[in-house]
């Protein structure tokens, strides 16, 4: 093995770095400067999604357990700028943390399983990536050690992503049983639509629809969300999401495609199932974190709809809609990250009047909710728009139809918070809010990001341009 | 960069400059400089557009300009315009400096909402000069957010309600106009790709099974902006609950985004759908014309009466592009323009009087002419406009619509003709009793004798509408000259459509 071998392996070699730097500070200092501790992780993870630009090559390792190309470079950036951000708005609420260093530990341990989990090429490869990045979650989820709830939700997240993993790998061994190995290259051949490898493929879909939380695998999410802390709250819903909708390309479009016309089928059911429920669910929330734990279920469902088009086009507007979701999941997530930090406050009621005490965050988050709703100018109008022309180029107008009229009724729940913010009075709103530098840095990149990746059509056909190869 | 792009860049440009302002006064001063420059624009637009075509030039649509955006979707930023859009165009210039001058007043969140409004004149002038149905569909969309949050935060009454019902309302007929579109994107070929070019779609033959499915989701979508039977119901709740400007906007532009999009895409693009599914199109637009004059007369609130009164003309509008003859083509475009010009007057007048008296209400008003003579002579002209007497732009563009309408054959064409008619009566009553008595008659409050008259800004902004008015009420043959060749053109595609399907 020489050194361009680890040169393919560079993301991964570069995160587990960081990982045994960051641990040798919690043995070797006294940690006490958490302000000091905080800027070291965020500058080493800036590094990190900086060096994702440089020397990424395309090829496979140990036997095809590992591969990466420039697509899955691609994917690795929006991943690490996504957990960038994520630590930039954790500041305030880490800054006092006692434990601060084992959340960048875990934290960046989850980045590593993501990250060989969407490179890999082998069953093997792929389950190992997907428990790396699930287990730590769970502890991740329990990071506020002294509230109930919290410990709660980690307790429901560990036990229904088990279950989930279990019915997994049930149908890998069912797999490996009819193919005789777990090589997604040596499998394809294989794969001859038996009933036994359709049994297995159901078992694997469902696998992967648990951990999008698509409807009907998606009791969990409300609840987790709910408990968990903001940041780690933010980082579920759209690194551990995105991560898995990476993936899902891959084993959709190339290793199961011969069940096309199954998995389209299987896909359409999903998508309405997600979308409807998601957004009828959203609209009784009280609880803002709940609340945006049912938008981002029916925000999967049109990520779904642009993997159903079957299309390389249709991956790319989803890869593209990732971005987008990543800034304005982000942004929204980051002000509710401050408001929780700073009052404790967690209910949508408790942001009446809020345009009041703080209109430029009030605008932050109403920006980052339009582009969830995908009104225009922001950037969410545009992934949304391509993803449902993805969805579109199939013919099935039904599904289209039933999408596009969701996005109507998402608008409802959407503005409803606006509408809270901005016309609803309140005797006591929120106080004036002074987020610290990181977190005002992460909240402008995130708008900037709203704001710009839709007229930018570069990145999108850049994304087309590199899938398409 | 041409004479389009900059009519974008300008109000864009002003509202980024608004958010820089320091206090209201600044605030308001930069709006009414960069509206007063976008009406500049305009009109040195529409000059240099009538001079091209008095020298000869036949393009179908002139000062074009296109830079690819998304290229592997075929999506482009085309621009370009032919009269029915210069027409449109004037229209929403003179409307946005009408609105801003009526807002001088506001002290709530000024920036805001001069942002806003700056924001909602991009949306509109995109919508009217774009040839590229992506693009077109987001600058719609665009002009619908600004406007709950107008509502919403400025307006009266039962505000959040009327804002949440507007917005969903117009968002689920833009909705509708989107499944339209993907579905005709994918029964467009140019040489195996797909396009949203509206003129190379108008040049394509749309299968006949693709319209039946498209048309009505496009004409029903944008019919939904323009208050079309029986999805009018945003309109009376959205109107009355808006602030001045934000009502004025919202008759005089949005409702005119719809009436422009049901010409423009739906007809102009399937002709034959929209020739075989013209009988619906009549009998709703017959019903919204009568139900519209009718609930006018049940209505107390004189933002109410204007709001319904626009449901009902705003009939006329759809009526005349179901008629599908050049004549009632080129009314229902006139009345788009006549309408909006109008009802921006009226909104303002009415605006103006609340500010005053505080009340709306017709049986609360009365006498007001003794007290400030300016205002109601306004809000009269108004009136008498909306009621199509002569001289005033509402006749014209009415007339037009019923002699066109009355060219098509047909027994169920005429007895709808007869009806829309017959609903000139009624608006006579509503218009003559509203305006009676609450202008004419003792002053029953007293409170009322004190109240000022008109001040510059409401001055300016009534004169400048009042030009219009008689601009188009005088000589019509200017608007009709502007607009003639195009409608032909849209004609021409209509019977080219029909001819084949009648092969």
């Amino acid at each position: 093995m020489g050194v361009d071998n680890f040169l393919l392996m560079k993301t991964e070699m570069i995160l587990t770095l960081i990982i045994f730097f960051l641990l040798s500070l919690k043995v070797f200092t006294d940690n006490k400067n958490h302000i000091a501790l905080l800027n070291i992780a965020n500058v080493l993870l800036c590094a990190n999604f900086i060096f994702g630009f440089f020397s990424n090559g395309t090829g496979e390792l140990f036997n095809g357990m590992f591969h990466t190309n420039a697509t899955l470079a691609l994917e690795k950036n929006i991943l690490n700028l996504g957990t960038f951000i994520v630590s930039l708005q954790a500041f305030d609420w880490l800054k006092t943390h006692k434990h601060l260093l084992e959340f960048y530990i875990l934290m960046l341990t989850t980045l590593l399983g993501m990250d060989f989990m969407i490179s890999s090429g082998n069953f093997i490869m792929f389950y190992l990536g997907l428990e790396l990045s699930t287990i730590p979650l769970a502890a991740m989820v329990n990071m506020d050690l002294e509230k109930r709830k919290s410990s709660e939700a980690a307790m429901k997240m560990i036990l229904s992503s088990a279950f989930a993993s279990c019915i997994t790998l049930f149908g890998i061994s069912m797999l490996y049983g009819t193919c005789g190995t777990l090589n997604f290259a040596e499998m394809t051949p294989h794969l001859n639509g038996t009933p036994l490898q359709l049994l297995a493929f159901i078992f694997v879909f469902v696998g992967f629809a648990f951990k999008l939380s698509a409807v009907p695998f998606h009791q969990w999410t409300a609840d987790v969300y709910e408990g968990a802390p903001v940041p780690v709250t933010s980082y579920l819903s759209v690194i551990s999401k995105g991560s898995i909708v990476f993936i899902f390309i891959s084993v959709l479009f190339v290793l199961f495609r011969q069940f096309e016309s199954m998995w389209y089928n299987m896909l359409y059911l999903t998508i309405v199932l997600t979308i409807t429920i998601g957004n009828l669910f959203a609209i009784r929330q009280n609880n803002i974190k709940r609340f945006l734990a049912f938008s981002s279920i029916a925000q999967v469902g049109y990520i779904l709809l642009g993997l159903s088009s079957g299309t390389w086009a249709g991956a790319s507007s989803a890869i593209f809609f990732l971005i987008v979701y990543t800034f304005s999941n982000l942004g929204a997530f980051g002000v509710i990250a401050l408001v929780s930090a700073h009052t404790g406050k967690e209910e949508m009621s408790d942001y009446k009047g809020f345009y009041t005490s703080n209109p430029v965050l009030c605008w932050v988050l109403t920006l980052s909710l339009f582009s969830l709703a995908g009104i225009p100018p922001t950037a969410g109008f545009f992934g949304k728009m391509f993803l449902v022309t993805a969805g579109a180029g199939k013919g099935n107008y039904v599904l289209v139809s039933i999408a596009v009229l969701n996005m109507v009724i998402s608008l409802y729940y959407y503005l409803k918070v606006v509408k809270y913010m901005f016309m609803d009075k309140n005797e006591m709103p929120i106080v004036k809010l002074k987020g610290s530098n990181s977190l005002r840095l992460a909240l402008a990149v995130c708008m900037i990001g709203v704001v710009v990746t839709g007229f930018a059509s570069g990145l999108f056909e850049n994304i087309n341009t590199i899938i398409g190869k | 960069m041409n004479n389009l792009s900059l009519l974008l860049l300008v109000p864009l440009l002003t509202a980024v400059a608004v958010l820089f302002c320091r206090n209201s006064s600044q605030v308001k001063g930069v709006s009414l400089f960069g509206s007063l420059a976008q009406l500049t624009l305009a009109t040195f637009t529409m000059f240099s557009y009538m001079g091209e075509r008095a020298a000869g030039n036949k393009a179908q649509m002139l000062f074009e300009s296109r830079y690819s955006w998304y290229s592997n979707l075929g999506i482009e930023y085309y621009v370009g315009v032919d009269g029915i859009s210069i027409a449109m165009i004037m229209l929403t210039a003179f409307v946005v400096v009408a609105g801003i001058l009526v807002s001088w007043r506001i002290e709530k969140l000024t920036k805001e909402f001069f942002f806003l409004l700056l924001l909602l004149s991009v949306g509109a002038y995109g919508f009217f000069i774009s040839l590229d149905l992506f693009t077109m569909f987001f600058f719609l969309e665009l002009a619908v957010i600004p406007k709950f949050l107008l509502i919403g935060i400025w307006g009266s009454g039962r505000k959040e309600y009327s804002a949440m019902k507007l917005a969903l309302m117009l968002m689920a007929g833009s909705a509708l106009v989107l499944i339209g579109l993907l579905c005709l994107y994918f029964n467009t070929n140019v040489n195996g790709a797909h396009t949203f070019d509206l003129l190379k779609i108008s040049q394509q033959h749309i299968p006949i099974e693709a319209q039946r499915f498209i048309f009505p989701l496009m004409f029903v979508g944008f019919g939904i902006f323009t208050a079309l039977f029986p999805f009018h119901t945003w309109a009376p709740d959205g109107h009355s609950s808006a602030p001045t400007a934000a009502s004025m906007f919202l008759a005089g532009i949005s409702m005119k985004l719809g009436g422009y999009g049901c010409l423009r895409v739906a007809t102009y693009l399937m002709p034959e759908a929209a020739h075989e599914y013209s009988w619906i199109i009549i009998l709703l637009s017959t019903i919204a014309i009568i139900y519209g004059a009718f609930a006018t007369l049940m209505q107390k609130d004189l933002k109410y009466i204007n709001a319904y009164s626009s449901v009902s003309h705003c009939g006329f509008v759809l009526f005349g592009i179901g008629m599908l003859t050049k004549t009632a083509i080129t009314g229902a475009v006139m009345q788009m323009v006549s309408h909006g010009l109008m009802t921006a007057l009226f909104f303002g007048a009415i605006g103006m009087i609340y500010e005053r008296t505080h009340t709306r209400m017709v049986e609360q008003l009365g006498g007001l002419l003794k007290t400030m003579p300016f205002i109601i002579t306004v809000f009269v002209i108004a009136g008498l406009c909306s009621l199509g007497l002569p001289g005033f732009s509402g006749f014209v563009a009415e007339m037009t619509v019923f002699m066109g309408s009355w060219q098509r054959e047909g027994m169920f064409n005429h007895v709808a003709t007869v009806l829309a008619c017959a609903s000139i009566v009624v608006t006579a009553v509503y218009i003559l009793r509203a305006t009676g008595s609450s202008v004419m008659g003792p002053i029953r409050n007293p409170e009322f004798m004190t109240l000022k008259d008109a001040s510059w800004n409401e001055k300016m902004a009534s004169g400048l509408l009042i030009i219009g008015i008689l601009a188009i009420g005088i000589a019509p043959f200017w608007l009709n000259n502007l607009i003639s060749a195009d409608t032909q053109a849209i004609m021409d595609n209509v019977s080219r459509g029909v001819a084949l399907t009648l092969k």
